[in-house]
This record gives C-alpha cells, sequence and structure tokens, in this order.
C-alpha cells in the first residue's frame, strides 16, 4: 500500500505531531520503506488464526474496589510545566 | 575491584577486604575519568550512592546483609527514580525529574543495592544501536569505532568498561541481548510478566521487558532474584511464585536438548559469528548434551510483524508527552493543539517521530485490519513456532546477531537498522525468555550465544549458560580500555 504525503500529514495531525512539509517528504520516503517491509504479511495466509494481543494466555486479576491511593496532587505537579492553584494551565479552550 | 562479578565482590565485602563505600567511591572514581569518552551515563547519583554504600555497610556491619547488600549497579535510564531525573533518553524528559521508583528500582534498593546512576539509551527504547539518544551516542568499549548496541547500550558499555559490575535493561525486540551481545557481557530478557514494568516508561506495553545484564549467568541469577516476583501495579505481571534462580544453576547438562533453528544460520550470518556460535554449541555436547535441527518457519515475518505492533502501541503509550501535565513544553503557544504540535515535534527525536507515525497511520480507520490485525495474527504463528519447537527440545540456541557490533553511523537506513534485530525480535512477540552469553569474538569485537527457553524457564536458562560459563572464558575478557583504565 503506497504511502502519499498527505498520509503522513493526517497520521502527524491525529498524532498531534508538528510537521514542516519538507520534514513530511522525508518521512514519506521512510515510512513508505517501512511499510513496503511489512507488506510482506499480506503473503501469509492468517485465515482463521485468531489475533494475539498479548503473548501469555492468562486473565487479568481484579483487585478489590477500594481506594488505595493518597493524594499526592502536589508532589505530581511539581513535574508539570505550569500549574496554579492545583490546576494545569493550558491556553485557553473555551472562548 | 572493577572487574570482578557481583558473587566475588560479595565474598570481598564478607570477608571485610573493602567496605561497599570505598567500592563505590571506587567505581564513580572510574565514571568520573573513564565516561567521558564512554557516554554510557545520562545521570550519576553520587551522593544518593554513598548514602545507600554507607547504609548497605551499617546493614551488613548489623549482620543483616543479603545476597546483594552494597553491591553496585547502573538503572537505564528508563525506570523512574524517585527525585532522580529519568530522561528516557529524550528531550522530551530532559527536565522530568520522576516523583516516584519504579518497581525494580523499589525492588533493587530493598535488596541493598547501590544504584550509580542512569544509563544512556536509545531515545524511548526505540533503536539498535544508542545512536538515537538526545545524549549523544555511547562507543563499545572494545572499539571505540563500534556501536555498544542498543537500545540498552548505555548498560552494556557501562558494565563491559568495568564501571560498574551490573546494570539493569529492558528488552523489547532485543534491547538487553544485542547490547550484551555486542559487548561481550551476560544478558537476560526473562518472560513476559516476570518482572513489573510499573514505573518502567513504556514503549510496546506488550513486548516491553526488564532484566539483569551481567558479568555472568550466576550474578543474572541473583539479580533476577530480586526483580522477578508479582506486583499488583502492573496487572501484566503474573501472580506466579519467584523460584530462586541460583539453586539449577549447578545441575549437570547431561541430556539436555538442544535445538538449532534452522532460520538463524541462513543468509546473512556473519560467518565468523557463525564459527564462534558453532564451537560455543559443541561445548554443550562435549557437556552431554545432544543437538538437533528445528525449524521456526515464521522467523521471517517476525521483523514485520513487530514493525506494525511495537509502533501501534507506541503511538499509544507515547500520547502521555503532551507538554501538559510533565517533559518538555514549548514556548508561546498559541493555543492547545499548537501547544500538543509543537511539543511532541521539538520533544521528539527523529526515530522516535518515525514509529508514531507509522503506529498512527496503521491504526487509523481503513488500514487497521490490513496491518494491526494481521499481525495480531502472523503473532500467534511466530509463537506457536516456539511453542512446537519446545515440544522437541529443552532449549534454542542461535547467534544473538548477524553481526559483530557493527561501525558508528554505518546503518543510515532505518530498515537496515531493523533488520539487525532478526534474531531477537521474534522472541518479545512469543513472550519467552531468551539470554545472550559471549562466546568469541570477530577481531576485537564480541560474538553473543543466544539461548531461549519455553515461557518462565529462566532457571534453566541460568543454569545452562553458567554451565557454559564454568568451562570457557570468554565472560572474562576485559576490554583493553577497561585494563589500561585500571
Amino acid at each position: 500500500m503506497a504511502l502519499e504525503h498527505a498520509d503522513v500529514q493526517r497520521a502527524a495531525h491525529l498524532a498531534r505531531l508538528g510537521l514542516t512539509d519538507d520534514e513530511a517528504a522525508r518521512y514519506v520516503d521512510d515510512l513508505g520503506r517501512i511499510l513496503e517491509m511489512v507488506d510482506m504479511l499480506q503473503a501469509l495466509d492468517t485465515e482463521g488464526v485468531a489475533p494475539l494481543a498479548h503473548p501469555l494466555d492468562v486473565t487479568q486479576r481484579l483487585r478489590a474496589d477500594e481506594v488505595t491511593e493518597s493524594d499526592q496532587r502536589s508532589r505530581f505537579q511539581r513535574c508539570a510545566p505550569a500549574v496554579e492553584n492545583g490546576l494545569y494551565l493550558v491556553p485557553r479552550v473555551v472562548e | 575491584m572493577h572487574d570482578k562479578t557481583l558473587a566475588e565482590l560479595k565474598r570481598s565485602l564478607d570477608a571485610g577486604e573493602f567496605s561497599s563505600r570505598e567500592l563505590t567511591q571506587h567505581l564513580l572514581g572510574r565514571i568520573d575519568r573513564l565516561d567521558g569518552a564512554l557516554n554510557s551515563f545520562i545521570t550519576v547519583t553520587y551522593d544518593q550512592a554513598l548514602a545507600a554504600a554507607e547504609a548497605a555497610d551499617a546493614a551488613r556491619a548489623a549482620g543483616k546483609a543479603g545476597a546483594l547488600t552494597g553491591l553496585p549497579l547502573a538503572l537505564k535510564d528508563i525506570f523512574c527514580t524517585r527525585d532522580v531525573r529519568t530522561t528516557a533518553g529524550s528531550r522530551m524528559l530532559d527536565n522530568f525529574i520522576a516523583p516516584y521508583d519504579a518497581s525494580v528500582v523499589e525492588k533493587l534498593a530493598a535488596a541493598g543495592t547501590v544504584s550509580l546512576g542512569k544509563t544512556n539509551m536509545d531515545e524511548f527504547a526505540m533503536g539498535s544501536s544508542n545512536e538515537n539518544s538526545h545524549y549523544g551516542p555511547v562507543k563499545n568499549p572494545w572499539d571505540f569505532a563500534a556501536v555498544p548496541g542498543g537500545s540498552s547500550g548505555g548498560s552494556a558499555a557501562a558494565v563491559a568498561a568495568g564501571l560498574v559490575p551490573a546494570a539493569i535493561g529492558t528488552d523489547t525486540g532485543g534491547s538487553i541481548r544485542q547490547p550484551a551481545a555486542f559487548c561481550g557481557i551476560t544478558g537476560l530478557k526473562p518472560t513476559y510478566g516476570r518482572v513489573s514494568r510499573y514505573g518502567m516508561i513504556a514503549y510496546a506495553s506488550s513486548l516491553d521487558q526488564a532484566g539483569p545484564m551481567a558479568r555472568s549467568a550466576a550474578d543474572c541469577a541473583l539479580l533476577l532474584n530480586a526483580m522477578a516476583g508479582h506486583d499488583l501495579r502492573d496487572s501484566t505481571c503474573v501472580q506466579r511464585g519467584v523460584p530462586d534462580y541460583t539453586e539449577e544453576l549447578d545441575t549437570p547438562l547431561a541430556g539436555l536438548k538442544i535445538g538449532l533453528p534452522r532460520e538463524y544460520f541462513g543468509d546473512g550470518l556473519d560467518p565468523q559469528v557463525e564459527a564462534a556460535v558453532r564451537d560455543a554449541i559443541r561445548v554443550f555436547e562435549s557437556l552431554g548434551a545432544s543437538v538437533r535441527e528445528v525449524s521456526l518457519p515464521h522467523t521471517h515475518y517476525a521483523i514485520p510483524a513487530y514493525y506494525v505492533i511495537a509502533p501501534a502501541e507506541a503511538s499509544s503509550n507515547l500520547s502521555r508527552f503532551d507538554g501538559v501535565r510533565f517533559g518538555h513544553r514549548c514556548a508561546n503557544p498559541a493555543d492547545l493543539i499548537d501547544l500538543y504540535k509543537r511539543s511532541r515535534a521539538e520533544g521528539f527525536g527523529d526515530e522516535v517521530k518515525r514509529r508514531i507515525l507509522i503506529g498512527t497511520h496503521t491504526l487509523s480507520e481503513g488500514f487497521f485490519d490490513a496491518y494491526y490485525k494481521k499481525a495480531q495474527q502472523v503473532r500467534r504463528l511466530i509463537r506457536q513456532d516456539f511453542l512446537d519447537a519446545f515440544e522437541e527440545v529443552d532449549v534454542l540456541m542461535g547467534p544473538a546477531s548477524p553481526t559483530p557490533a557493527f561501525d558508528l553511523g554505518a546503518n543510515k537506513d532505518p530498515v537496515s537498522m531493523y533488520l539487525q534485530d532478526i534474531y531477537t525480535i521474534a522472541i518479545n512477540l512469543a513472550g519467552i525468555p531468551g539470554m545472550s552469553v559471549p562466546a568469541g569474538f570477530v577481531g576485537q569485537r564480541p560474538v553473543g550465544l543466544q539461548i531461549l527457553g519455553s515461557h518462565f524457564t529462566e532457571a534453566r536458562l541460568l543454569n545452562v549458560a553458567h554451565q557454559f560459563q564454568q568451562g570457557t572464558d570468554w565472560h572474562r575478557q576485559r576490554p583493553a580500555f577497561a585494563e589500561e583504565n585500571a
């Protein structure tokens, strides 16, 4: 499946990754070759094979629905770029 | 002191030949003198190391020393360390001081180990050469023209150069085994789910696993004893008893059935690497093991399947780096979308962007079935290859990498770099454990023998590797760089 400039810009937008047109042009080439390598999978017959998402056949255990964490907001916000009164600051979203 | 194994250092500490503080100071001094040239550490934690060493000495004086008390190690900079910078080799996290310890870090500290610092790595563990680090490439101590391998390149180089007796790495597609092979040390990737991933910065969550890198299989067993075990904070970490991994080390290998996957000895394998691996296999035969050829028919689909699954998981995992809660934030964002896009564009390096884009593309509407679902189906076939092989044999052996360490700058094309991982990547897709053990040299560059077992057979792999190391001295070879600077 050939990859086009618009596919790369679309993926970049979905991933919220800023790309200049020059960078996108370079990635069209790189990603195209990676996808060409990946396309080898299409040659394999996988009819009826169940997808494997996780290498072990185990079910995940559920824990009791209890509060186990204490409030550490100020500690966790110490590594944030901008906070005020315990809130994360971002550019205005709602006018 | 700098060239001893953990087991030897423990004996010296027990005998009072030197204290953990003296050992720690000695190694910190070596890091100061030698790591400028090597670049294996991103952050050295002098004060914390000396404090931990003193606490360990006090514990020993009080008769409370365990198997690892007072023994120094280093942590790949992918493990969160409370109040210590944790970068994952990325500009994105250059300013990130982790607010908590990873489970592995907590367990190793509780065992009394002394962390000297955080080692260099490919950005977010994406790479096979350590050239993708924001903090610059690491040199291979055996040959400064060569890469140390990746992504745990700093951990491998630091151990090989005698800066630290052991280090912890992570392995998503070979990132412990390949650098261990390139640097002539012993590395173990445990079974998926054996070691908690809590606090280990995620790359591809269904493949990532932490493991020990050291100077012997016996040392890896000591470290795995401390690292393995259930953790409520990682839902994929299995609830299963942890054996004493040192207990089976001395079991004789008579009757061991070794399988050699035909596909691991084919085109592209360096003849000198093959010769070293076949010599190693003859050592096992002399120990009473039998050898037969087996087939892993889907081997050549492993790299394509991996480069769908791993980037897909990465694109999801790395969405957390948004410039809002932690990590890099661009200056003067115009609006929220601009904040996200520019923070991520500035914070991530080239290879990380490539994988985010691939993952986002293959997961997007219209492509999901052809790529992601297909790759997961192939993943099942790959795992089945291994399950079938382990019906016939106890362990599989082959090279860890098709070549010895390649030159810095030699693999500029991403696809040619990806193809380097042909012998390691399927193991992560299958979730089985694997080791790399030193098994010779091509010129001055080490060769790694890879040993694979079925799920949860770490004790057997360590036993097999240890028996090999009882009869060979490849793991005792040290690079001239470490010795000239003793």
